[in-house]
């Protein structure tokens, strides 16, 4: 079979770099996911899901280094950014409601720079280094050669992170209520569920699927400031691709994303980046709502 | 609102005493001062601007603001006439001024040819990315405009022969501008500045009749109800884009002058950071008005300058600052002047 190729590539080269645009999907898939949750519910496009992205990366990196323990921080790091979303929430988004739809945004606009110079203060301006925790570093054989540990494990995780969020929002009470509010939330507050409360619970929850992708994607790029500005751009591309407040479409173009990734740096490594922006435009000429957008979403 | 809010502007136009009910709700009845002065905004900005360098710190810094100024101005046609909230117009300050740059420094371009190259250079890039960006609406704009604007950051990044990528595009020496009888020395400050104000002027001058035609009212009839709009017999559509495309013409034009001013071109001016300065500036001076882009850049530039003296992480500071905009003075502080005026009747 291996000496099987398509287009200069050996078909088992092609297998594996498929899986580790699934990995890298995976990172994608967390931090669309949380985006697409919170606008999807409340309206509101977080400009600052890049600064919780990097900021979990940094309160995971920072525990890492007490406790060398990356189990811990891969809890710590999403609940600090959900603490973060809920005072953001309470504080400055939340006086916003009733006013334009651009106002949240340009909000955490600029909550974005507040967040990033203020670890650039803590942790100075250039950025830690990161590895894969040490029970998890070294190369597995999946059948097609031997693959990192560490994305297969980022594979695995993403998976029960989004089944369980699935359950939550599927299958129980107060996914219900999501469900309702992202449809009227006059008429879930007119049946004495207080909406308000709900918003708070989502927002943090996106916060902290942003700061869990965070701590997640450090062991494959260490951690800096800057690192959550290009994740911001492509957690739009999946929004936009996936179509906005569709979980099922957001779990679908993360993972193209990433597999277009994968795909364009073996091919073009310089295009890698373009690639992505690229898909972008093509799914905007074809399918301007996105993949699983509802057609009532954009048009 | 869309039928009413054109019928003001018919009517300045045509010299009819303001009797009309207001295009605004709460803005109420506009006074005769305030009328005035809308009707010589043109004159009044360019007075203003004419006088400015006097009252700035160093005059290096008034071409920066008079540079950013008509950086805000065209931003504002999207954001505060259109109701389009661009995040990507960093793609047309930066294709402005690689256009020029490179115009001069490979080509060996006239300056004032190399002005013309940037701006239809940005031109381009704004109507291959406004096609892509008007399919979609509202809250989409903005992230599918942030990311196009991304994906020619990293075209320009990789295009090192022409841009030279990470290093920034260098060497656009202009110290003297040759002009059919006269010479200009763009070396001294003063002379470089009332240069720039000459280009600049024009725009103003141009954005003022786009305005005040029956093509400005209908945009401002597309931010009011874009539904409306639609409903009444315009191609919304197309309108978006041309004014998308005269958007990012003139934030070229400010590019091309940028290049011009500052000798290089860096990277950074094509950067999402950059892109977010437009928005800025545009929500500090006043959105959807005349004279705020200018008000929106002199403050943005005083206080990234007086910050930056004091603090490496300026940053932070202007962050916060723009939250407390956004929570407490939407208007900005040109829209909040002008309310205030015509609250007490002016």
């Amino acid at each position: 079979m291996s000496d099987i190729t398509i287009g200069g590539f050996p078909l088992d080269l092609l297998a594996l770099q498929l899986v580790t645009g699934i990995a890298l999907g995976a990172i994608y898939v967390l931090v669309g996911i949380g985006l697409s949750l919170i606008f999807g519910l409340m309206n509101v496009v977080n400009f600052a899901h890049g600064a919780f992205f990097m900021a979990g990366a940094y309160v995971g990196v920072f525990l890492y280094g007490f406790t060398g323990s990356f189990w811990l921080s891969l809890v710590a790091a999403p609940l600090a950014m959900g603490l973060l979303g809920l005072v953001v929430e309470r504080v400055l988004v939340r006086p916003l409601y009733g006013r334009g739809i651009d106002d949240p945004l340009l909000l955490t606009f600029g909550l974005s720079y507040v967040m990033i110079e203020s670890v650039r203060i803590a942790f100075g301006l250039t950025g830690l280094p990161f590895g894969a925790p040490p029970e998890l570093r070294g190369a597995v054989d999946i059948g097609i050669g031997y693959f990192p540990l560490y994305r297969l494990f980022l594979i695995g995780f993403a998976l029960v992170v989004v089944g369980a969020l699935w359950l939550f929002i599927e299958r129980t009470p107060f996914g219900l209520v999501i469900r309702a509010g992202a449809r009227d939330p006059q008429i879930v507050q007119v049946l004495g569920i207080e909406i308000a409360k709900v918003w708070l619970a989502v927002f943090a929850l996106g916060c902290a699927l942003a700061g869990l992708a965070g701590i997640l994607a450090a062991p494959l790029q260490g951690v800096t400031p800057e690192m959550g500005i290009p994740v911001l751009a492509e957690a739009f591309v999946v929004t936009v691709v996936g179509g906005m407040g569709s979980l099922g479409g957001a779990v679908l173009a993360g993972l193209l994303v990433g597999i277009v990734v994968a795909m364009t740096s073996l091919v073009a490594p310089d295009m890698t980046k373009m690639a992505i922006f690229a898909l972008m435009a093509l799914v905007l000429l074809v399918r301007p709502r996105g993949l699983l957008g509802r057609a009532g979403a954009l048009g | 609102m869309s039928a009413r809010a054109q019928v003001p502007a018919v009517a300045e136009e045509s010299g009819l005493p303001a009797t009309l009910p207001a295009a605004r709700p709460g803005s109420g009845r506009t006074g005769r001062g305030l009328a005035w002065c809308g009707r010589h905004r043109v004159a009044l900005t360019l007075a203003f601007l004419l006088v400015f360098p006097w009252i700035t710190p160093y005059q290096a810094l008034a071409v920066n603001i008079l540079v950013l100024g008509l950086y805000a101005l065209g931003f504002n046609l999207l954001f505060g006439y259109t109701g389009l909230l661009s995040f990507g117009h960093a793609a047309f300050l930066g294709g402005g001024a690689y256009g020029c740059g490179i115009a001069i420094v490979q080509f060996g371009l006239h300056p004032a040819l190399a002005l013309v190259a940037g701006t239809l250079l940005a031109t381009g890039i704004a109507a291959v990315m406004g096609v892509l960006a008007i399919r979609t609406r509202g809250i989409y704009f903005a992230m599918t405009t942030l990311a196009l604007s991304m994906c020619v950051y990293y075209a320009f990044y990789r295009a090192e022969a022409f841009t030279g990528g990470e290093n920034g595009l260098r060497g656009i020496n202009v110290p003297s501008l040759a002009l059919p009888g006269l010479r200009l020395d763009l070396l001294d400050p003063t002379v470089k500045y009332y240069a720039v104000l000459a280009v600049v002027g024009i725009a103003v001058w141009l954005f003022s009749r786009l305005l005040s035609s029956p093509f400005g009212a209908a945009l401002e009839a597309i931010r009011e109800n874009e539904g409306r709009a639609q409903a009444c017999g315009y191609d919304v559509r197309r309108m978006k884009l041309v004014a998308f495309v005269i958007s990012g013409a003139l934030c070229g034009l400010a590019g091309a002058l940028q290049a011009i001013h500052l000798s290089i071109v860096p990277i950074e001016t094509m950067h999402y950071a950059t892109s977010g300065q437009a928005v800025m500036m545009a929500l500090l001076g006043g959105m959807g008005t005349f004279f705020g882009p200018f008000v929106g850049a002199a403050t943005f530039a005083l206080l990234q300058d007086g910050l930056a003296t004091l603090t490496t992480h300026w940053q932070l500071f202007v962050g916060a600052i723009f939250i407390a905009f956004v929570l407490f003075l939407p208007l900005g502080i040109w829209g909040e002047v002008l309310a205030r005026l015509r609250r007490a009747g002016w």
